[in-house]
């Protein structure tokens, strides 16, 4: 196996062992869209009309609650200094983790998302893109946020800073995803899944390099 | 193993939050040889080792790696390449197993050496299954040991590699220096302790 | 190989400063009152918005300050990253409480503003508005990384990283709130600042901006000298304590 490869399958293995955030971050978006008939009410017009926004929001928020610990644990016992000294470059260390991370959180709130669709009746013709765009956008909050953890690694109680910091970044992938669903409920297009796909893009590939150079300066400051 | 054939550390300083560590430093070391740095708490002996390694950029000076044929590399990233290391924490993960942490440095080095018998060789071979957070402090440094034989480096920089273990695991410390450094490898400890093997002393810090 | 001490390089800066601190504060509190009057005395009542078009005066250059500052921070960001200069990170670190009070000031006075135009102290649907309050939770989330880090050299790198993302991000999420805002609520809202605007509107209107502008350059210069007298007083203190 290839370093980039075992660092992923790590990484993978770490999200779903006892401690890891995977589970909890699908548990925690299925938990907020199941509160929010509590908070609106329980009509199904408005729930199905809401759906969309409100399944976006969670989604955003649950891969925000798994990001702090990306590569604060490793910071912490030691592994990011081995990893910096091995053959992956910091960059590659960045990809790998934000791929992993993506596979472990952002993957499953996508399988997770139809469920919770018909949870708060969303309309039948907007499950492609609530599927769609969920496949499409998560991979930014992965990247955007890998940047967000590398800034904080060194914080304790970083978590907080890292949704300060994330969060407004991550504003035209909600508005896009959350678009698309919109668009497809109204039959207006799907003009909001090519700007997604074009953020999501951007940010999968210039993440990277800026994680990488905040891991840097946090190893050697 | 790629063998260096000197590592060069010529006035260096280093300055934290506008504090002076240290100044002036000059030493070498050759193939073969393990050097030790000995000096009181806060004299920078850390430091000197993640300057080394690239780890740490504050510094003044120049740090030099010859890697044979007239090749030599100071850019502190490269300078990571080269550099097997142990420092405070082990960098293993608590929730995997023994051998499952072994089985990750070995891909992240490339290495093919055989696991079951780096792992004898430092005295965790019955713990192979167990996950590495119910290892003893002791255990695992051992576990660092593997990791540092599983990177395969000529170099290799050791912050305070006898820090609790046994009087066996300090032997097995000092065995595996020296026979680094018979096969030709550099070995740059801070310690407080002798490390019961020939090595050169430097001090750093008023002693 | 040597590196620019922070106690022996910022001497030019501050004799500088020194020069330029009382110069900028009589011309930004003449400008200010100089826009001030003509705004409020010398222009005419709007015929649909009546007076209370004279927030605009306030409120135009407190947004176009918001923004200018980001610019100002973000450029002495990547003068520090590139260059590693102290005084660069200052000046960054100095400059964004300036541009997050701007911001702030824009977001009050555009709601002031609302409340007679739209009926609502809020609305969703003015996009320039909702990327200004964006723009001010980036501001708080770079000051809050600043804060949150001891080391101050590496505080400075990764609020520097931080603002460089935003930077690239700022514009994006300027055209996903807009695109958002024609989806929503079909531009109904016509509110002056185009290039449409009565000319005895546009001279104060420059007046005020040239005000703010020499305004933050004043307190931006003020506060970087603190900072610096701050950052000796801390190496001090180190030093004696070694």
């Amino acid at each position: 196996m290839s370093a980039f490869t075992a660092l992923i399958v790590r990484d993978m293995k770490l999200a779903f062992l006892a401690g890891g955030g995977a589970t909890l971050a699908a548990a925690f978006f299925a938990l907020v869209a199941a509160l929010v008939p509590f908070g609106v009410g329980a009509d199904l017009m408005l729930l199905g009309r809401i759906a969309g926004g409100v399944l976006w929001v969670a989604a955003a928020l649950a891969a925000l609650l798994s990001l702090d610990r990306l590569f604060q644990a490793d910071f912490e016992d030691g592994s990011l200094d081995v990893l910096a000294l091995s053959p992956l470059s910091l960059e590659s260390v960045a990809t790998a983790k934000i791929i992993a991370h993506w596979l472990t959180t952002g993957l499953p709130l996508v399988v997770l998302s139809p469920v919770l669709g018909l949870l708060l009746n969303l309309p039948d013709a907007a499950f492609g893109a609530l599927i769609g765009s969920l496949l499409i956008g998560t991979p930014a909050l992965s990247g955007v946020g890998a940047i967000g953890a590398a800034l904080t690694l060194s914080i304790r109680r970083g978590g907080l800073i890292l949704a300060l910091i994330v969060l407004p970044l991550i504003v035209p992938t909600l508005i896009f995803g959350s678009g698309a669903v919109m668009g497809a409920i109204d039959g207006t297009g799907q003009g909001a899944l090519l700007f997604l796909a074009a953020f999501s893009v951007a940010a999968v590939a210039l993440s990277p390099f800026a994680a990488a150079a905040a891991v840097r300066l946090n190893i050697t400051g | 193993m790629a063998l260096l054939s000197l590592v060069e550390v010529e006035d260096l300083s280093c300055e934290r939050g506008g504090r002076r560590i240290f100044r002036g430093l000059s030493f070498a070391v050759a193939a073969g040889m393990a050097l030790t740095l000995e000096g009181p708490n806060g004299a920078g002996k850390t430091s000197v080792l993640r300057i080394i390694s690239g780890l740490l950029n504050q510094e003044i000076g120049e740090v030099r790696i010859h890697a044979g044929a007239g090749y030599v590399v100071s850019d502190p990233e490269e300078r990571g390449r080269l550099a097997g290391w142990i420092g405070h924490h082990d960098g293993a993960k608590g929730q995997l197993t023994v051998i499952d942490n072994a089985r990750f440095f070995a891909s992240l080095y490339g290495s093919r050496v055989d696991l079951v018998s780096v792992l004898d060789r430092v005295g965790l071979k019955r713990l192979a299954d167990v996950p590495a957070q119910y290892l003893s402090a002791g255990q695992r440094k051992r576990l660092g040991l593997a990791r540092l034989i599983l990177s395969g480096r000529a170099l290799w920089l050791l912050d305070e590699p006898l820090s609790s273990l046994d009087a066996a695991g300090r032997r097995l410390t000092a065995e595996l220096i020296g026979q680094h450094c018979d096969d030709g490898g550099i070995a740059i400890v801070a310690t407080h302790e002798t490390l019961g093997l020939d090595a050169t002393r430097f001090f750093i810090g008023n002693t | 190989m040597w590196k620019i001490t922070i106690l022996a390089n910022p001497k030019r800066f501050l004799d500088l400063s020194r020069a330029i601190i009382p110069w900028t504060f009589v011309a930004a509190v003449l400008l200010l009152a100089t826009g001030l009057y003509w705004a409020l005395f010398l222009t005419p009542p709007d015929y649909q918005q009546g007076h209370s078009v004279k927030i605009m005066f306030v409120h135009v250059p407190a947004a176009y300050m918001g923004i200018m500052v980001y610019g100002v921070m973000a450029g002495a960001s990547l003068t520090g990253l590139v260059f590693r200069h102290p005084l660069a990170d200052v000046a960054a670190k100095s400059a964004a409480p300036l541009g997050a009070a701007f911001t702030a000031l824009a977001l009050l006075t555009g709601s002031l503003w609302g409340r007679p135009m739209w009926g609502t102290y809020w609305q969703w649907g003015d996009a320039r508005l909702v990327s200004e309050l964006i723009l001010l939770f980036i501001y708080l989330g770079y000051i809050a990384l600043w804060n949150a880090i001891d080391d101050p050299q590496r505080a400075a790198k990764a609020a520097a990283i931080l603002s460089l993302v935003g930077a690239a991000d700022v514009p994006i999420i300027h055209f996903s709130v807009d695109w958002w805002n024609t989806l929503h609520q079909p531009a109904s809202i016509i509110r002056p600042g185009g290039p449409s605007i009565d000319r005895s509107f546009l001279y104060p209107l420059f007046i005020m901006m040239a005000a703010y502008t020499v305004l933050f350059v004043w307190l931006w210069l003020l506060r970087m000298q603190t900072e610096i007298f701050e950052r000796r007083a801390r190496t001090l203190m180190l030093a004696k304590g070694a």
